[in-house]
Order: C-alpha cells, then sequence, then structure tokens
C-alpha cells in the first residue's frame, strides 16, 4: 500500500495478463486422443527381437539380468538342440521375464546384450489392475517372427552377430515419428489377455 | 399470454414464476461452474474439463452425481441439527433472493417473482442470513478448521457488508426507492456507474468478499484451512453450500446490474433486443468479471484483508455517501 499507483498499475497489467491468456495458444496435448512424438531413443517397454529367419537373437547369456541395477530381469538359459532350436548359438533363453514395475528403464540391459537382442521401445503405455500383468515374459516381450531383422552370425560358435549395435538404433516395431502407434496397442493388450495365464 | 397468466389466481403465479426462476437459476450454476472452470483453464493455459460431453458440456451433470453418490458424513464432535440445519440456511436464502430480482420490464409483473418496493432490502437481508449458514456449519462442525473458518466469515462480512451497503445508499439516494425496478426506471436517462462510479468500484469489492470469492475467499482458504467452513461436509450437503455460493454470486451479479448498469435497459438504444436478454448478458459479464478476479488474484492476507475494509473501503464509501447526499442537497 506504500504506492496506491504503482500498486493499482500491477493490478491492471495482472488482469491484462490473464486476459491474453484467454486467446493463448495451449500447449496441452490432450493425450489419449492425440500422442506426443517421442525422442526415436525413448526408453520405454521392452522388446526381445530376432533374426530375419525367425530365431531369437537371444543367447541366454544372463549378461543383462547381471547388468539390470534394478534385479528386474530373470533369464533362465537352454541348451538349443537341432530339432526345435530358439536361437542360432548353442544356447537360448527358456524363460526371460522382465518386471516391468522394477524396472527403471535406463537401458543397461540393452547395453549389456551381446546379441541386440533386447530392445526398449518407445512404448509406455503398459497400465494394468493386476500386479502379475507386469511381469512380461516371452510371450508379449517376442516380437513377431516376420518382424525379425539381420543375418543370424556366420559363425554360430561366436554367435556375435553382425549386425551387433546397431539393431537398438531401429527399432523396426514403432515408428518413432508416428508416436505411438494405435494398431499396435490393441495387439498388445491381446497380447497381455493372452499371457495373464502364464 | 399475458391475459392468460393474468387469469390465473395469483398464488398459482407466484409457485409457476418461482418454478421457472428456480429452474433458470439453478441451471444458469451449474453452467457458471463450467464456464468458470473452463475461463480458468484457459486464462491458465488449460484447455479445462472436456471429456464429460462435448466442450465438456456434461461436466455439470456428472458432477450433480458424483455429489449424490458420496457419502454424507456427520462427525461424532458435530452439533447435529445445526449441522444438517446450515446447509439450508445457505441455500435457501440464497434462492430467496431471486424473489424480488426484476429480470426485465415489469409492468404485468411478468418479469419478476414478487417485484416489492423494498427489494433491495429484502435482498440484502437474506443475504446477510446467509451468513449464519456459514457461521453455523463451521460452529457446528466440531472441528478446528471449519471454526476458523466460520470465524473468519463473521468478521469479514460484518466488516464487508458496512462498506457494500454505504456503497448502495448512494445509489439510493440518487433513486430515491429502494425498489430494484424503480432504481432501474430511475437509470432510463443515465447508468448509475457514471455518477456513482466510486461505489460501483466499492460494490463490486465488497460483493467479491460478500460471496467468499477469491482474492476474498479466506472462509475456505484451502491452503490454511483445509477447506474452511466446510471441511466436514460431503457429498450433498456440500453441494447445497456449493450451489449458494454460486446462486450468492449471480445474485450480486444481479444486483451490480440492476444498481448500476441500468438493469433490463439496453445499450446504445438498442431496443429490439429484449430486456432479459440485456439482463442476461450484464449479468454474465459481471460473473465473468468473477472468475477473471479468481484466475488473476492470490489471496489476500487476512490482516490486510480486514485493514482494507475497515481502513480503505469504509472510509471510501462514506465519502461517496456524503458527496452524494451534498450533490443531491444542494443541485436537487
Amino acid at each position: 500500500m506504500r504506492n496506491p499507483l504503482k500498486n493499482l498499475t500491477a493490478l491492471f497489467v495482472g488482469f491484462r495478463t490473464t486476459f491474453g491468456f484467454l486467446f493463448a495458444k495451449q500447449p496441452t496435448i490432450e493425450y489419449p486422443s492425440i500422442k506426443k512424438r517421442h525422442a526415436p531413443r525413448f526408453h520405454g517397454l521392452h522388446e526381445l527381437r530376432r533374426y530375419e529367419n525367425g530365431q531369437e537373437r537371444c543367447i541366454g547369456c544372463e549378461l543383462c539380468s547381471i547388468a539390470c541395477p534394478a534385479n528386474a530381469i530373470t533369464v533362465i538359459g537352454t541348451e538349443n538342440h537341432d530339432g526345435g532350436r530358439l536361437s542360432p548359438g548353442e544356447r537360448g533363453a527358456a524363460r526371460y521375464e522382465i518386471d516391468e514395475l522394477r524396472c527403471i528403464f535406463c537401458g543397461l540391459c540393452e547395453d549389456a546384450c551381446p546379441t541386440d537382442a533386447i530392445v526398449l521401445t518407445p512404448r509406455f503405455e503398459m497400465a494394468d489392475y493386476r500386479r502379475g500383468a507386469f511381469v512380461y515374459a516371452k510371450d508379449r516381450l517376442l516380437v513377431p517372427p516376420e518382424a525379425g531383422v539381420g543375418a543370424t552370425p556366420v559363425n554360430p560358435a561366436n554367435g556375435i552377430p553382425a549386425d551387433l549395435g546397431t539393431v537398438a538404433q531401429r527399432k523396426s516395431t514403432v515408428d518413432p515419428d508416428q508416436g505411438y502407434d494405435a494398431t499396435h496397442r490393441g495387439s498388445i493388450l491381446k497380447h497381455q489377455r493372452r499371457g495373464l495365464a502364464g | 399470454m399475458l391475459t392468460l397468466l393474468a387469469a390465473l389466481p395469483w398464488w398459482l403465479l407466484v409457485v409457476l414464476k418461482s418454478v421457472v426462476v428456480l429452474a433458470i437459476v439453478i441451471t444458469t450454476f451449474a453452467y457458471a461452474m463450467l464456464f468458470e472452470r473452463k475461463v480458468m483453464g484457459w486464462m491458465q493455459l488449460r484447455p479445462g474439463p472436456n471429456r464429460t460431453g462435448p466442450w465438456g458440456l456434461l461436466q455439470p451433470a456428472a458432477d450433480a452425481l458424483k455429489m449424490m453418490f458420496k457419502e454424507d458424513l456427520i462427525p461424532r464432535t458435530a452439533d447435529k441439527p445445526i449441522y444438517l440445519l446450515a446447509p439450508f440456511i445457505s441455500l435457501l436464502t440464497a434462492m430467496g433472493c431471486f424473489a424480488v430480482v426484476p429480470f426485465s420490464e415489469t409492468s404485468g409483473a411478468l418479469w419478476s417473482v414478487g417485484d416489492v418496493n423494498a427489494g433491495l432490502l429484502v435482498i440484502f437481508a437474506l443475504g446477510s442470513m446467509g451468513i449464519y449458514g456459514i457461521s453455523l456449519a463451521g460452529w457446528a462442525s466440531g472441528s478446528k478448521y471449519p471454526l476458523l473458518g466460520s470465524v473468519r466469515s463473521t468478521a469479514q462480512m460484518i466488516s464487508y457488508e458496512l462498506a457494500m451497503t454505504l456503497s448502495v445508499v448512494g445509489v439510493l439516494i440518487l433513486a430515491g426507492t429502494t425498489s430494484l425496478s424503480g432504481i432501474v426506471h430511475a437509470q432510463y436517462r443515465m447508468w448509475f456507474i457514471l455518477p456513482q462510479l466510486l461505489g460501483f468500484a466499492i460494490y463490486l469489492t465488497t460483493a467479491v468478499a460478500e460471496t467468499n470469492r477469491a482474492p476474498f475467499d479466506l472462509i475456505e482458504a484451502e491452503s490454511e484451512l483445509v477447506g474452511g467452513f466446510h471441511t466436514e461436509y460431503s457429498g450433498l450437503r456440500f453441494g447445497l453450500f456449493f450451489i449458494a455460493e454460486y446462486l450468492n454470486m449471480i445474485t450480486v451479479s444481479s444486483l451490480a446490474t440492476l444498481l448500476f448498469l441500468g438493469g433490463w435497459s439496453p445499450f446504445f438504444g438498442l431496443t429490439m433486443i429484449p430486456g432479459i436478454i440485456w439482463f442476461a448478458i450484464k449479468v454474465a459479464f459481471f460473473l465473468f468479471v468473477y472468475i477473471w478476479l479468481r484466475a488473476t488474484m492470490p489471496r489476500i492476507r487476512y490482516d490486510r484483508l480486514m485493514a482494507f475494509g475497515w481502513k480503505i473501503l469504509l472510509p471510501l464509501a462514506t465519502l461517496n455517501l456524503i458527496a452524494t447526499a451534498a450533490y443531491i442537497a444542494v443541485v436537487g
């Protein structure tokens, strides 16, 4: 109240500001109907990749599990047999589970993986009513066989794929420019429902 | 139409008009609430409610439904009869005010429920009664925050009602009547906002305090008092206070329109637009100002609120009154 005139002008500045905002462009993104474009290397839900011949990239080495700071990954490896092989190498993952509630989405699993099998996608809408639904097993993590990329390693004993280090960048199942594809969301939901029993 | 209405017995006419007025006023309340949330949203650079129906138009219905299905909780420490009565005092006095508001030219008594010759006094009396609702609610809740809220409300209402009444006396002197339609008729030559600019400013300020709206909503200051007087109220009982607050807002906006902006008299001689529309436009303008104020101003500190009321508004209102009276005495 020391300078009434100054206070009064301040009052009018305030009113002008709020009135101006009335016609300003709102930065709000109306989320469920309009989705934001992700950064290309956004860390979201995991994905287990395949080679283009459909075999799994994962060799069951558990390096991701060891690297995980949140102990969110459980891998149980198994021997591959020529009869029904999972991966091109000697071993593959019999079980591969990620507890997405524990996961801190740091991407260290992605870095640790010697075959670029585990990759973080930009998908982030994982909400569910049941705690158990957040443990993602292979049935939901694995990409469909037709979504495999890269040739199997030339030397299966060595097991290192030629395109190591580039798969994570090729997040082929989700187009980062399109944000999160609505059709894919439907298929994830279907997978979730199916995967719950296991 | 008029002859048909005139043929009805007077009591039926009053009941019919009351029902129509209440229906309109309650609808106005519902959409004033949505309007407030929308405008506040825009002023804060967000879209406001937009999920229920197109443009959020069903939001009031959703809110009402939510209120109805909430648990009606009565604290063990509450003074039960008064606790139950308080919201109704607030609501009924708030609704009662509309009985004397003339919405348009009242020839044939069509546009008001009862155009009594002491309309202004009735509204002020009912407004003062409404404070009992708030004070008793806080007192009867039997807990700390509501009590603080009700103590605040009592002090604030007394302080601001003085200045409010004094600011209106200037209008009374100019119009020479307490009949609301008479006051509007007196403004056909010139709206009282021009000779009573100071009175108008004081009225507008005190009206905000009287209706417990930001920046004078100390009574329900959520940052200090949780919910103030209505902290312990839930469900429909809280809803009644909520309705009462908005009805009071509409009342004081109507009063500002009638006293200072010439009621239903048109702008620029645009007489082809009916008076009721002009009235609605003016009331809507005041409602917008209310919302604008809330979106702009932070809540005032309590001691400053008191100092402002007693040391600035009351002397100014008195000055305004003396100046108006002197003008009428000298010039006539």
